[in-house]
Order: C-alpha cells, then sequence, then structure tokens
C-alpha cells in the first residue's frame, strides 16, 4: 500500500501550548496513503487543536508534522492548502454571505484550470445533490446538514491529497450524520483520498475509519483497528455507551 | 442656496468617504481600528506636499507617487505595530495604534514644523457660473475623482480575484485561510489601498482649502471615522455613503443655521442614527460569533 515507506502524514512529538497551557502535549501519529483514520475524544482533548497545527493555523511548541515526506511544521497555512491538505473545519465555516455555487468555487481557490473546476464542482454535485438544488441560495439560509455537505464540498474543491475533517457530526440529526458519514466512506473507499477525522462521535468515527487514535487531554492514550477498538472494554464504556 | 450648498457638501463629503474607507476595510478584515490611519492620511498629504513644492512636480505626476508611497506607510504600519501582536487582546492593538499615531504626527512636525503651509498645486483656480451655481474647476476635480477612485474600488472588491480573496477574509479569516488564501497578504493589501485613498483624500484638501497642517489627522481622521461608524464598519458602501451623509449635514448645518457648531452637526447626525440604528445606516447587525 506505502510508496517507498513513505506516510501520507506523520505527526511526531508535536506540542502546542495557548499562552502557558499546553493543549497538546507531544503527539505522535501516522496515517497511511489511502487510510482513514479517526481521532477520538471528549470535549477538550485536543482534537482541533490538531488540525490546526497540521494545517498552520496554530503555532506549534515542538515536535514536527510531516506530509508525503516534507516537512511542513512550519509552513504557512496558504502553502500547506496548496501542498495538498483540506481541512473541513469544526462548525464548517462557511461564507454564510455567498451563495452555495460561490462557496464551492471559492475551494478552487488556488487552482487555474477553468475546465477541471467546472468538472469539479458537477462531482461536488452529484456526491451532494441537495446542493445543486440550492445552488443560488445563500449559504447562510442552508440547514445544518446541508451546511456540512458544503464546508465537505469546498473542500474537496482543493483537490486535497489529505482531507482533514473536524466533527462532521456537530449538532446534525442521526439520519444527517449517517447520511454525511456514509458519503465520507465512499470519499475515502472509491477516490482513494486518505482521511484524518476528528469526532467525538465514536460510533460513527469507527464505523468510517480503518484505525483510530483515542486522545485525552492533550496527549494520545490508546491506538487500534476500528474493529479493535469497538471490542475494547474502556473503549465501549467511555466512547460508544455501551456496557 | 440649497443646491449650491449641496455641491459644497457632496464635495467634503468625498473627501470624508475616501478616508473612512480605511477604516472600514482594516475593521472588515481585522475587526480593529486603525487609530492611526488620521495620521498615515497626513503623511500622504505632506508627501504631496514634498513631491509638488519641494520636488517642483506636476501634480498628476505628484498624486500617484504620493498615494503609491502612502501605501507603503500603511503596510509597514500594519507590520510593525499590528502583525505581531494581532493574537492579542485588542486593548494591545489600540495602544499601539496611538503609539504609531503620536510618532507619526511627531515625526511630520520634526520635518515639516508645526504651522500651516499653503498647498500650491499648480493648478489654476477658475470659478464658472452654471444657472445659479458657482463652480470651481477645484471642487469638479475633488468630486470627480472621488467619485472615480471609489468605483474603482468597487470595481476590485466585487470583481477581481484579489477583491473575493478580500471578501472570503473579512467573512472569516481561518475559512480563508483554509482555502489557500494569503491572509497575510490581504491585509496588508487593505492597509496599502486604505492609505492610498487617504493619501488621495488629504491631496484633494490640500488642493480645496489650500491648507495643510501636522494635526490634521485628527479632524479628519475623527470626522472620517464617524462617517464609516454613520454607514456601519466594515461595510464599504457604508463608509462611501456616511461619508457623503456627513459631509452634506455638517455643510448645510454651517450654512443655515450656525458655522459655528459645523462640527457638532457631524457627530450630532451619528448619534441620532446611531440610536435608530446601533450597527449604521448599511452595517449588518451586530451578532456576536459562535
Ligand atoms: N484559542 C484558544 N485559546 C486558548 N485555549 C484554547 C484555544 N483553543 C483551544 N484551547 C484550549 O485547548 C484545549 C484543547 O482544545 P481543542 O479545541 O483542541 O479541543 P477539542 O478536542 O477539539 O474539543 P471539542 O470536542 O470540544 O471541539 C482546551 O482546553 C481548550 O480550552
Ligand atoms: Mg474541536
Amino acid at each position: 500500500m506505502m510508496k517507498n515507506n513513505v506516510y501520507a502524514l506523520e505527526i511526531k512529538d508535536l506540542q502546542v501550548k495557548y499562552g502557558v497551557i499546553p493543549a497538546l502535549k507531544g503527539i505522535s501519529l501516522k496515517v497511511e496513503p489511502g487510510e482513514a483514520v479517526a481521532l477520538i475524544g471528549a470535549n477538550g482533548a485536543g482534537k482541533t487543536t490538531t488540525l490546526h497545527a497540521i494545517s498552520g493555523i496554530v503555532r506549534k511548541a515542538g515536535g514536527s508534522v510531516i506530509f508525503d515526506g516534507k516537512d511542513i511544521s512550519n509552513s504557512p497555512a496558504h502553502e500547506i492548502v496548496s501542498m495538498g491538505i483540506s481541512q473541513v473545519p469544526e462548525g464548517r465555516g462557511i461564507f454564510s454571505n455567498l451563495t452555495v455555487y460561490e462557496n464551492i468555487k471559492l475551494g478552487a481557490y488556488l487552482r487555474k484550470d477553468e475546465k477541471g473546476i467546472s468538472e469539479d464542482i458537477q462531482k461536488v454535485y452529484d456526491l451532494f445533490p441537495r446542493l445543486e438544488e440550492r445552488k443560488t441560495q445563500l449559504a447562510g439560509t442552508l440547514s445544518g446538514g446541508e451546511q456540512q455537505m458544503l464546508a465537505i464540498g469546498r473542500s474537496l474543491m482543493a483537490k486535497p491529497k489529505l482531507l482533514l475533517l473536524d466533527e462532521p457530526s456537530m449538532g446534525l440529526a442521526p439520519i444527517v450524520v449517517e447520511t454525511i458519514f456514509r458519503t465520507i466512506k465512499k470519499i475515502n473507499r472509491e477516490s482513494g483520498m486518505t482521511i484524518l477525522l476528528v469526532e467525538q462521535n465514536a460510533q460513527m468515527a469507527l464505523y468510517a475509519a480503518h484505525r483510530a487514535y483515542v486522545m485525552e487531554t492533550g496527549e494520545i492514550v490508546t491506538t487500534g483497528t476500528s474493529k479493535e477498538l469497538k471490542a475494547n472494554d474502556e473503549i465501549r464504556k467511555s466512547y460508544l455507551g455501551l456496557h | 442656496m440649497f443646491t449650491q450648498q449641496l455641491i459644497n457638501g457632496i464635495t467634503v463629503g468625498g473627501i470624508y468617504a475616501l478616508i473612512a474607507l480605511g477604516y472600514s476595510m482594516v475593521y472588515g478584515i481585522l475587526r480593529i481600528v486603525n487609530f492611526a490611519h488620521g495620521d498615515i492620511f497626513m503623511m500622504g498629504t505632506f508627501l504631496g506636499l514634498f513631491f509638488t513644492q519641494s520636488l517642483g512636480m506636476q501634480f498628476y505626476i505628484a498624486f500617484p507617487l504620493s498615494a503609491a508611497a502612502t501605501a507603503f506607510i500603511g503596510i509597514f504600519v500594519e507590520k510593525i505595530a499590528y502583525r505581531p501582536i494581532r493574537i492579542a487582546d485588542k486593548l494591545a492593538v489600540l495602544i499601539s495604534a496611538l503609539g504609531v499615531s503620536i510618532f507619526l504626527q511627531n515625526l511630520a512636525q520634526i520635518i515639516w514644523g508645526t504651522e500651516t503651509h499653503a498647498f500650491k498645486s499648480g493648478i489654476e483656480v477658475s470659478t464658472f457660473k452654471f444657472g445659479g451655481l458657482i463652480l470651481s474647476n477645484i471642487q469638479l476635480i475633488v468630486i470627480f475623482l472621488s467619485c472615480v477612485l471609489m468605483m474603482g474600488l468597487y470595481f476590485v472588491v466585487n470583481k477581481t480575484k484579489i477583491g473575493v480573496a478580500m471578501r472570503a477574509t473579512s467573512h472569516n479569516l481561518n475559512s480563508a485561510k483554509l482555502i489557500g488564501i494569503n491572509t497575510d497578504r490581504i491585509i496588508s493589501f487593505t492597509f496599502g489601498i486604505g492609505s492610498a485613498l487617504a493619501c488621495i483624500a488629504g491631496l484633494l484638501v490640500g488642493i480645496y482649502y489650500d491648507a495643510v497642517f501636522p494635526i490634521m489627522g485628527y479632524s479628519y481622521g475623527l470626522k472620517a471615522f464617524a462617517a464609516a461608524i454613520l454607514g456601519g464598519i466594515g461595510s464599504i458602501p457604508g463608509a462611501m455613503v456616511g461619508g457623503f451623509v456627513i459631509g452634506i449635514v455638517e455643510t448645510f448645518g454651517a450654512a443655515y443655521i450656525s458655522a459655528g457648531y459645523r462640527d457638532a452637526f457631524a457627530f450630532g447626525i451619528l448619534i441620532i442614527v446611531l440610536i435608530f440604528r446601533p450597527s449604521g445606516i448599511l452595517g449588518k447587525k451586530l451578532v456576536e460569533k459562535v
């Protein structure tokens, strides 16, 4: 599966501090090309901080982030996007005053291939037909689920090699969550896009991902395949609400 | 009389609007008030004075040259005074802005002295009668230039790629970064444009009133800031509307009621509008971001 032993993403001893308070106390993780990996944990565990550190939104206090064999620890956010990492942020971060179409188009901000862009817009519409129906609507007037679809669609427009997703289930009804996760799984399994997925909803995360890391207060405490974690008593109790 | 005053009001209003745009655009992107903007405006004016008087340049060369130089001052101010403390709280930014303001005022006083200078623009003043109105060519230049620049800005913001990036950055800074926008560059660009427009406004003050002085940034800056708030800070059309409203109201107030209360009319209208529309004429409702 791996070419020349290069990981799609490799995080080594990553540390982030907000002021003097440590949010990440030296975490390490690896994602292989084509894999879907989940990062699960409770509120405040440091999941968003991890994704922000990868994307270059927060400054690192130590450690390194290696993408596709290149050290991107000190690269600015826009360069990280151009190298092929796209993030669907927590809370979606759509441009609410712009239309659905304009939001999707903006996802291709760094691309210049007009033809490829229009083809990919159509692919996003095929993936989420709801968005095509509402393409001229202001994004701020979409339902939560539709906004999540829009945020994912916008990220795909960057043609990423690695897609980061931050709590796509947040604030959505179970049925909508299922649709979204089925699509995430489809994106990974069918187009082979590498995915790092952050979730509190461990159930859905383990459904979509091959493997997962469990985070608690800035540290990774457990890791394993989705199958292993689903069978792990500790995980069943704390994250899956099963006894 | 009425139309005459209206034209006078539009003339000063255009000047206020050009300055107000800088306050509003910067606020729109960074949610900070650049309190040094008035002094950047003043520096631009004195650069124009320097180019025309000390170097004897024609105004059509001196104008773009001082605008460009002032753009760099604005970009430089952001880089050294705001960028390093962008993540700190807003009070730190305010203090930094006041520091820049004091620095620029003193710098101008050291170079050009504290007195008021005549601004010999080299443009022959000619007036002509049009119906019952008396217009000067200077007034027409002021109105024409301010309108052209505002239309130009409107075009850049709404029709160009960098304009799209500006709007995206002002909607949501993090999302803009995550789609690959170099937001630092957009912020520099915004400061540059705002400062260049303020410089042109200052040069128009120079040719219209024929008087420039180192603390002019304070009085014009405050009026223009009021105009930005009045129109809805963060809104580009708002800054334009606010500028014209303040210019027209103060001109009418001065002409029909009392010239001594010119400033009181400007701030009076601001207070009245804010009572009924707290977010300004074209401002969006202030919703806390979640
Ligand atoms: N901008 C910030 N300034 C200060 N502290 C922060 C900031 N952002 C996050 N933190 C703190 O860092 C820690 C990790 O936050 P983070 O947002 O990464 O958690 P999370 O795992 O994503 O949580 P959630 O599931 O609630 O989104 C928390 O204690 C949080 O309070
Ligand atoms: Mg989070």
